[in-house]
Order: C-alpha cells, then sequence, then structure tokens
C-alpha cells in the first residue's frame, strides 16, 4: 500500500482481483484513465498511502479513498439489484417478511444514490450480475430459502467489507463517517435477516450456521479469540467470538461478489 | 476485581444492593489501599498523558484515543450492568427465545467491557455507579424500551466516534464492536415489534439509508440519567 512521490494510481479494487475478474468490473476503464488524468496534479503531490494518511485535497479525493468508495458502491450496486429484482418477483418473499426486505432494498438504493453522488465521474459502471451465480443457486428469484439465505450471505459480507476499509479512510473524516454509518445500517439488515431465517443476529465462531457451504468464505476468519493481546473476557469463548465482528478483505469480498458478477 | 462487582460474585441480591456494593467496593478498596492490579486507581491518577482524571467524585475521560477508548468502556459498563441485572431478574413472561437472545447480548457487553478495562490498564476509568431507578425490571415493556434506548445510543456513539480515532488498531476494534451494537439494537427492536421496518427503523437510518451518529458531547448526556457517577468529556471532540 506503502507509495512515495511516485505518480502511482491505486486502482486497487483492480490490482487485487484475479485478472478475468478485473476485466468484468473495468467496463469504464476509459473513464477511469481520465480519472488518473484528472488526479494528475493529485499524484504529484505527496499522498502518503501508508494506510493511515490520505487527505482530502482540493479538486479530488485521494486514490485511496475513491477506490474504497468505489469497492463499496460495486456491492451496493449488487444488494440493491438483487433487493429490487427479488420485491418484483410475485410470490417470492411472504407477505409477513415483505416489510423487512422493503427497509433493506430502500436503504440499499439509497447507498448506490449517495456513494454515485459523491464519487461523480469516479463512479464505477455497474457491472452485470448473475444471482444464480453461474446456476449454482437457479432458484434464487423463486424459493425464499435460498433468496434469504444469499440475502445473509450478502449482508455479512457487506458488514465485513465496510469494517475491512474503514482505516483506509483515516484522515478523509467526511467519508469514513459515511462509511462507518452505512457499516451499522449493513449490520442492522444482516441481524435481521439472520433472525429471519431462525439463526441468532450474531455471528458464532465462523460457522455459516444453515447456509450452503459456498457461502463459507463469508464467514472465514470470524472466529478470533482474542483481541488486541486480550484474551480473556470473562464470558465463554463462544460469545467473545460472537461479540467481535472480523473484517474481510477487498480481496477476500470481492472473491465472494465476484460469484455474482457476470462474465462480459 | 473492578469489574465483576457487577456481575457474578453476588447471588441473586436486588439491584440497590448490588449497585450499593459496587460503588463500596471501589471505595473500601481505595481506603484500604489494596494494590488491585486490575483497579490500580492510584496509577490511573498518576496518568499516562490523556489517561482519565478522577476528583471529587467525578470522572473525566481523557483525551485523544485513550479518552474515546474510555468513552466506549464508559457505555459497555453501562450496558453490561444493564443487561446482567435483566438476566438477574427477568420480566415477567421473558419467553426462551428472549432468554436466549437477551443472555447473549449480556455476555456480548460483558466481553466489550471487560475488553476496554484490560487494553486500558492503568489508564482506565474507574468502574462507574449506575442508576436504573427509572427502569422496572419486571417489565417487558420497561426493559425492551431501555434495552433499544442504550443500543441505539451505543451505535450512534461508536458511529460518531470513529472519525476522532487516531490509530488504525483501534478504529479497527471500534468496528468490530459497533456492528455487534448493531445487530443488538437490531434484536431488541424485533422483540418490540416483530418483522417489521423497525430493526432499522426510518427513526435510526435517514432516508440518505445513513444510520445515526452522535458526538460524546450529545451522547454523555443521554446516558448521564443512568450513570450515577458524573462523567465529563472535557478534552474530547
Amino acid at each position: 500500500m506503502t507509495t512515495t512521490n511516485e505518480p502511482v494510481v491505486q486502482d486497487t479494487i483492480l490490482n487485487d482481483l484475479d485478472p478475468e475478474l478485473a476485466t468484468r468490473l473495468t467496463s469504464r476503464r476509459d473513464v477511469i484513465a481520465k480519472t488518473a488524468l484528472q488526479l494528475g496534479a493529485l499524484a504529484t503531490v505527496p499522498v502518503l498511502l501508508g494506510g493511515c494518511a490520505a487527505r482530502l485535497v482540493s479538486g479530488g479525493m485521494p486514490q485511496q479513498v475513491v477506490d474504497v468508495l468505489n469497492f463499496a458502491l460495486t456491492l451496493e450496486y449488487l444488494e440493491d439489484e438483487f433487493y429490487r429484482t427479488a420485491l418484483s418477483q410475485p410470490r417470492l418473499i411472504p407477505a409477513s417478511d415483505r416489510a423487512v426486505f422493503e427497509q433493506i432494498s430502500k436503504h440499499e438504493s439509497a447507498h448506490v444514490t449517495l456513494l454515485a453522488t459523491v464519487l461523480g465521474f469516479d463512479a464505477v459502471a455497474k457491472p452485470k450480475f448473475d444471482f444464480t451465480a453461474g446456476g449454482t443457486f437457479p432458484d434464487v428469484f423463486s424459493n425464499y430459502r435460498t433468496f434469504s439465505a444469499l440475502s445473509q450471505a450478502f449482508e455479512d459480507t457487506g458488514v465485513r467489507a465496510y469494517k475491512g476499509q474503514a482505516v483506509y479512510l483515516i484522515g478523509a473524516s467526511f467519508i469514513l463517517l459515511t462509511a462507518l454509518k452505512i457499516h451499522s445500517v449493513e449490520a442492522r439488515h444482516a441481524a435481521e435477516v439472520r433472525r429471519l431465517r431462525g439463526e441468532d443476529a450474531w455471528i458464532s465462531g465462523s460457522s455459516r450456521g444453515n447456509l450452503p457451504a459456498a457461502a463459507q468464505p463469508v464467514y472465514a476468519g470470524d472466529g478470533r479469540a482474542a483481541q488486541l493481546g486480550v484474551s480473556s473476557f470473562g464470558v465463554p469463548r463462544e460469545a467473545v467470538t460472537e461479540a467481535f465482528d472480523e473484517p474481510l478483505s477487498k480481496a477476500q469480498v470481492l472473491g465472494i461478489a465476484g460469484m455474482f458478477i457476470a462474465s462480459a | 476485581m473492578q469489574g465483576e462487582v457487577n456481575e457474578k460474585e453476588t447471588p441473586a441480591a436486588g439491584r440497590r444492593s448490588f449497585l450499593k456494593w459496587s460503588s463500596a467496593a471501589v471505595v473500601s478498596a481505595l481506603a484500604a489501599g489494596l494494590d488491585l492490579s486490575d483497579l490500580s486507581l492510584g496509577e490511573a491518577m498518576a496518568q499516562a498523558p490523556g489517561g482519565p482524571l478522577i476528583s471529587s467524585g467525578s470522572v473525566d475521560l481523557g483525551s485523544g484515543d485513550i479518552g474515546i477508548l474510555n468513552y466506549a468502556y464508559a457505555l459497555e459498563q453501562l450496558e453490561a450492568a444493564f443487561y446482567t441485572q435483566v438476566m438477574r431478574t427477568p420480566y415477567r413472561g421473558m419467553n426462551s427465545a428472549e432468554r436466549h437472545a437477551l443472555g447473549d447480548i449480556r455476555d456480548h457487553e460483558i466481553a466489550h467491557r471487560n475488553f476496554f478495562r484490560s487494553a486500558l490498564g492503568a489508564n482506565a476509568i474507574p468502574a462507574l455507579r449506575v442508576d436504573f431507578s427509572k427502569v422496572d425490571f419486571g417489565s417487558r415493556v420497561s426493559v425492551l424500551n431501555t434495552a433499544r434506548t442504550f443500543e441505539d445510543l451505543g451505535v450512534s456513539a461508536y458511529n460518531g466516534a470513529g472519525q476522532f480515532i487516531q490509530k488504525p488498531d483501534y478504529l479497527l476494534l471500534a468496528g468490530k464492536i459497533v456492528s455487534v451494537e448493531a445487530r443488538h439494537s437490531a434484536t431488541i427492536r424485533d422483540l418490540i415489534a416483530p418483522r417489521s421496518a423497525a430493526f432499522a427503523g426510518d427513526d435510526v437510518v435517514g432516508i440518505d439509508g445513513l444510520g445515526l451518529a452522535r458526538l460524546p458531547s450529545d451522547v454523555l448526556p443521554m446516558a448521564a440519567p443512568y450513570i450515577a457517577t458524573p462523567v465529563t468529556a472535557k478534552h474530547l471532540q
């Protein structure tokens, strides 16, 4: 992550990926290239990207912040389309649960609007999604259990994704504040969907609960028993793992989201 | 042991007696000049830069990252004490699903509180005296409404404090906790109004899809009715 005075454009969302997925996510590479030009002035400034010193400068946001926001926007595109598609199916979501998913959908649409507005011309294009994941979930929009399972997976992924990016926003106070606000809303979503599905609202260990095996990467590494050197909490270990939600890296998240991004 | 005065050592004593014991334990430890490694008020008063200031019965949280961590520690103390009492004296009609959820939440809040106490070490503020005299622990409505207040306050407090944290490790840690607080809030709200929009209601999430954030200067007055020890944040944002 660290860079020097070199004009390095940190196209992190692309660099962390396998090339094939990267291609699918850069349908507007021309726009991104243009962005790099616009940020030329910025890039000559010593932008300290040690993971803690991204600073807002006049004329645009540091590339690191743009990358985080575009990463978030990609996830929000996915969630937004997922829920809008589901709500448009007449017999998918039972009437008893519809209010929950309407509320979630409303928030995901708002997140897309907000992030796209903040990014302006720097916003990535919306990918083409395949919510069957190449046929792994063929009944995603006809079987409520499949739909709600994917919903849980997306929401828990979203929580962990935002969490993992927060430290790259230190110094960009307003963006960090905004990201934290979204993060807490995703956690509310995750909790409610889990409860609808008969699960606890919190993640025990790295258990995927009643989700299919394909969802295990969503919970990878969530079972930490120690935090910042503290390992004695006065409660059972299971409760400790529930009490702290762990982050996912951008690459881990895109590995999960990439399953649902269609080939060009 | 400072924090444990709020939990398991006491038998099923009434709220008032265990709260008194809580404060009494601190006072007697001080009076006896005990060198309790966890408590160590003498060390705390010797103070690292930014550490808390304890004077004439009131507590200032300190400044910088230590101040923010003490701020979180204060809120976690409040929540842990509350749920400990909820589980000690369950409200009338608490069903098994509620007992399970509230028991889990109690354990999470105890874990959070004990984490901050350990991580802060000598810089930790002392155990705060809580005041739940406005809560009817026998009433489901009273308990769940209070729980909702505390969880929503906690989420908004962490959301608002993140921007003031300087050390990446601490920001990440706060992030690990705030999402669990949000899961708690959604759970409590779902217990109050099942399968409705309340879990992320328009009272806590704006039309822009953003959750509430509050500054310490807004949070502390809202927590104050439940904390008998005067807490100040003269050096926080």
